[in-house]
């Protein structure tokens, strides 16, 4: 994530300006419902392909494995926002990095919940 | 005529919030768009951005109510296990589509997807809602902070779209009914 944060970070162009608001909660916003919808997909992959794992997200039985998969997902998409937005607030970034990111880590997320998909790595 | 507790709830999950927030859909393009195209002029303050606001954060909250009543609530009753025994699967909507080849993909495929899809929704919309009031009326000078939600917001009708259609089919081969009997009206 540092990595990350170094690489999309910058002299901001400056229709990335938002008013006197920096873009950075913006950002931060939008990146992190990328990385929530990665770990959603995630954890389904993984939840069908490691019983172990299944049985791991199994914290609510009568909902089996979905319970801790979309908990989980839901606390990787609020721990995420929570600590980009700490990180970002004052910062002005260029979005348009940041927007491809994310995009590309919900199509991904997509396809992980895909189960066709899921059947390929079986 | 009677509907069980089940179907009223399943009914309301699916037609209520989930139909409602699917329809909202076209309103909440319109209004980033509306946004977008009035250049920034409408101050935060005005009735318009107060309405928008409300209205993506309306739809935010549908999203919750919908997958958590999906999840918590409906979805249990669909994956209800069966005593040992039992021959008539109808009250274990889950057991009832796997126990015919010609049904089982309704919930391999179907409810499998569905089940996961569907929480791309509320993440995306609660992101679409806080940065539209976080940013107001500066989102119409901003191309990418715009696309972005857009972008998000069409990604949350997908999921719901799958969530909606794959519900809908499911239920009619196998309903999750049951639980007490409610009379909405009597035999003339």
């Amino acid at each position: 994530m540092e990595r990350e944060t170094k690489s999309t970070a910058g002299t901001a162009n400056p229709d990335d300006v938002l008013g006197s608001l920096p873009n950075g909660l913006g950002a931060a916003a939008i990146l992190a419902t990328g990385i929530g919808s990665l770990a959603l997909g995630l954890f389904t992959t993984a939840g069908d392909l490691w019983p172990v794992v299944g049985t791991t997200f199994n914290i609510w039985r009568p909902s089996g494995p979905l319970s801790g998969v979309s908990t989980g997902a839901v606390g990787v998409w609020l721990l995420a926002w929570l600590l980009l937005a700490v990180r970002w607030r004052t910062r002005n970034l260029r979005l348009r990095r940041i927007n491809v990111v994310a995009y590309a880590m919900l199509a991904a997320g997509f396809l992980l919940t895909f189960p066709p998909f899921i059947w390929l790595l079986h | 005529m009677v509907i069980s507790v089940r179907d009223l709830i399943t009914l309301l999950h699916g037609m209520g919030f989930g139909a409602l927030f699917m329809l909202a859909f076209s309103g909440a393009i319109g209004v980033i768009y509306a946004t977008a195209a009035s250049g920034g002029i409408w101050p935060a303050s005005s009735p318009h951005y107060k309405l928008f606001r409300f209205y993506l954060l309306s739809m935010s909250a549908l999203a919750w109510i919908t997958v958590l009543s999906g999840t918590y609530i409906v979805y249990p009753w669909y994956r209800a296990v069966a005593p040992a025994g039992t021959t008539d699967l109808t009250r274990y909507p889950r057991l009832l589509l796997l126990s015919n080849p010609m049904t089982a993909g309704w919930h391999e495929f179907g409810m499998e997807w569905k089940e996961h899809v569907s929480w791309f929704t509320p993440i995306a919309m609660t992101m679409v809602a806080v940065v539209f009031i976080t940013y107001g009326p500066n989102i119409a000078r901003h191309r990418q902070m715009r696309n972005a939600i857009l972008g998000f917001t069409a990604a949350a009708f997908l999921a719901t779209l799958v969530s909606g259609v794959f519900g809908a089919l499911i239920n009619v081969h196998a309903p999750t009914s049951g639980g007490p009997e409610i009379v909405l009206m009597g035999h003339k």
